[in-house]
């Protein structure tokens, strides 16, 4: 029920409702608890609605430390 | 993939493992357990196996996060009920299997009762919409994350002036439970790896009152295996510097204040009220309704469901899992007549609960 994997964002419709992508595959979700989605964007869905989006910037801060932090371990490997 | 691969990298994972390695050496001493509130996190950790990674002093314990599994046997009994009446239950597929004190929705099903699984609760509503003669019911029952969806779609046939859709609510809120076990003297928690998803929906901030009245700390985290295992790290480092706070390490997903919208969606048409959950019985506020303005849709009331006291006591320890007292093992059933493929207690269930999580990932 709960799928812990952000979806992009593919088409928006009308009515509120979305086309997202995962992998390949496509899913339908209601956006009817979020503002300001836009396509392309990448959200959290839970029981079939996007609860919440992805932030840029925290996202991106967090991938750069765990890159410093695989770093650490290559170079005690060295 | 994005947003995966990046929080799943090996050499991370190991850097984090020798820093949790290093803190948890300072803090020389007693046993940490930590609990992880969250379904999705117990899955989390069996299927990463993060549990083998950590040294002997540090316990995580799972708690009461699988909605399914905190689902009082009561409230089963009376959707068995309300399915025999004759009327269209829709539900989330993994309450399906859920025991009730005799039976299950699953062997109503096969009796012939009309039972449909939902993806989404939406799905009902079409449901309602398709036979105007026929009474839906959507069987709502999960935390803060469920809640917003499921009252959307009242929301929705209020609009839509659809009145043969009610939902059967047996909602809970995370905030009260962390009281409740906080407040437990059998339970010893060190600290809370808070729900990812949850804290989505009600803000970060929302655990500060907690943290401020029982100095607890509460850190929240994804579900990737980076992510918890640095949500375990930063709770260390709380506990070894003597700290306890609120921190946001899922700060990627969760803000401070949370999703408003749907907040306010849900202060529009619920109020709270105590809520019984498996195993811990009543905990004061920790339950939403519909307020009575909106009573046509709550089935309980539409319907005059009597919600009967729990009868029979059965072998599952269930109650004492959720509440992190025993382990899975510890529960003379586990792997032997209880299985996920023949459960006895809902633990065993859901496969975000705790004895299914430790059946497929932990045995010995
Ligand atoms: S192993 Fe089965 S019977 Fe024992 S506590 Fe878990 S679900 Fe209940």
């Amino acid at each position: 029920m709960c799928l812990a994997v952000p979806m992009r964002v593919c088409e928006i419709y009308d009515d509120g409702s979305a086309v997202l992508e995962l992998d390949g595959a496509s899913y339908k979700a209601s956006l009817c608890l979020l503002d300001d989605v836009k396509r392309g964007d990448f959200v959290i869905v839970h029981a079939g609605f996007a609860i919440e989006k992805v932030h840029q910037k925290e996202a991106d801060e967090r991938i750069q430390l765990f890159r410093e932090l695989a770093e650490i371990q290559k170079e005690n490997n060295l | 993939m994005k947003y995966i691969d990046e929080f799943r990298n090996p050499d991370a994972a190991a850097t984090l493992v020798s820093q949790i390695k290093n803190i948890s050496s300072e803090i020389s001493g007693k046993k940490i357990r930590i609990m992880e509130v969250c379904g999705s996190h117990t899955m989390a950790i069996g299927r990463y196996g993060i549990r083998q990674l950590l040294t002997e002093n540090i316990e995580l314990i799972s708690g009461p996060g699988c909605p399914v599994c905190v689902t009082a046997p009561s409230y089963i009994d009376a959707a068995i009920k309300l399915a025999k009446a004759g009327h269209l239950i829709c539900t989330f597929g993994d309450m399906l299997n859920v025991p009730g004190s005799e039976s299950s929705l699953a062997a109503v099903r096969s009796e012939g009762g009309h039972i449909e699984l939902c993806y989404s609760p939406l799905n009902a509503l079409e449901f309602a919409e398709k036979m105007p003669e026929k009474e839906v019911i959507f069987l709502g029952t999960g935390f803060e994350t469920t809640i917003a969806p499921v009252i959307s779609i009242v929301d929705i046939a209020i609009k839509k002036n659809i009145r043969n859709l009610s939902i059967f609510i047996a909602f809970k809120l995370i905030p009260p439970a962390l009281y409740a076990l906080a407040s437990d003297p059998e339970i010893e928690i060190d600290a809370f790896l808070c729900p990812a998803h949850v804290s989505a929906i009600i803000g970060a901030d929302a655990y500060i009152p907690f943290v401020k009245k029982h100095h607890i700390p509460c850190v929240i985290a994804g579900f990737e295996p980076l992510d918890i295992l640095f949500g375990i790290e930063g709770i260390l480092r709380q506990i070894s510097e003597k700290k306890a706070f609120v921190e946001n390490q899922y700060d990627r997903i969760v803000s401070a204040g949370g999703n408003l919208k749907a907040q306010m969606l849900m202060e529009r048409l619920l109020e709270k009220t105590d809520a019984e959950w498996r195993g811990m019985g009543t905990i004061p506020g920790s339950g939403m309704k519909l307020k009575d303005e909106f009573k046509n849709y709550d089935a309980q009331k539409k319907f005059s469901v009597r919600i009967e006291a729990e009868k029979k006591s059965s072998a599952c320890l269930c109650g004492e899992v959720l509440k992190g007292k025993i382990k899975p093992p510890d529960c003379p059933l586990f792997a032997k007549s209880c299985t996920p493929s023949n459960p006895v207690g809902p633990c065993m269930v859901s496969s975000e609960g705790t004895c299914s999580a430790w059946y497929k990932y932990s045995r010995p």
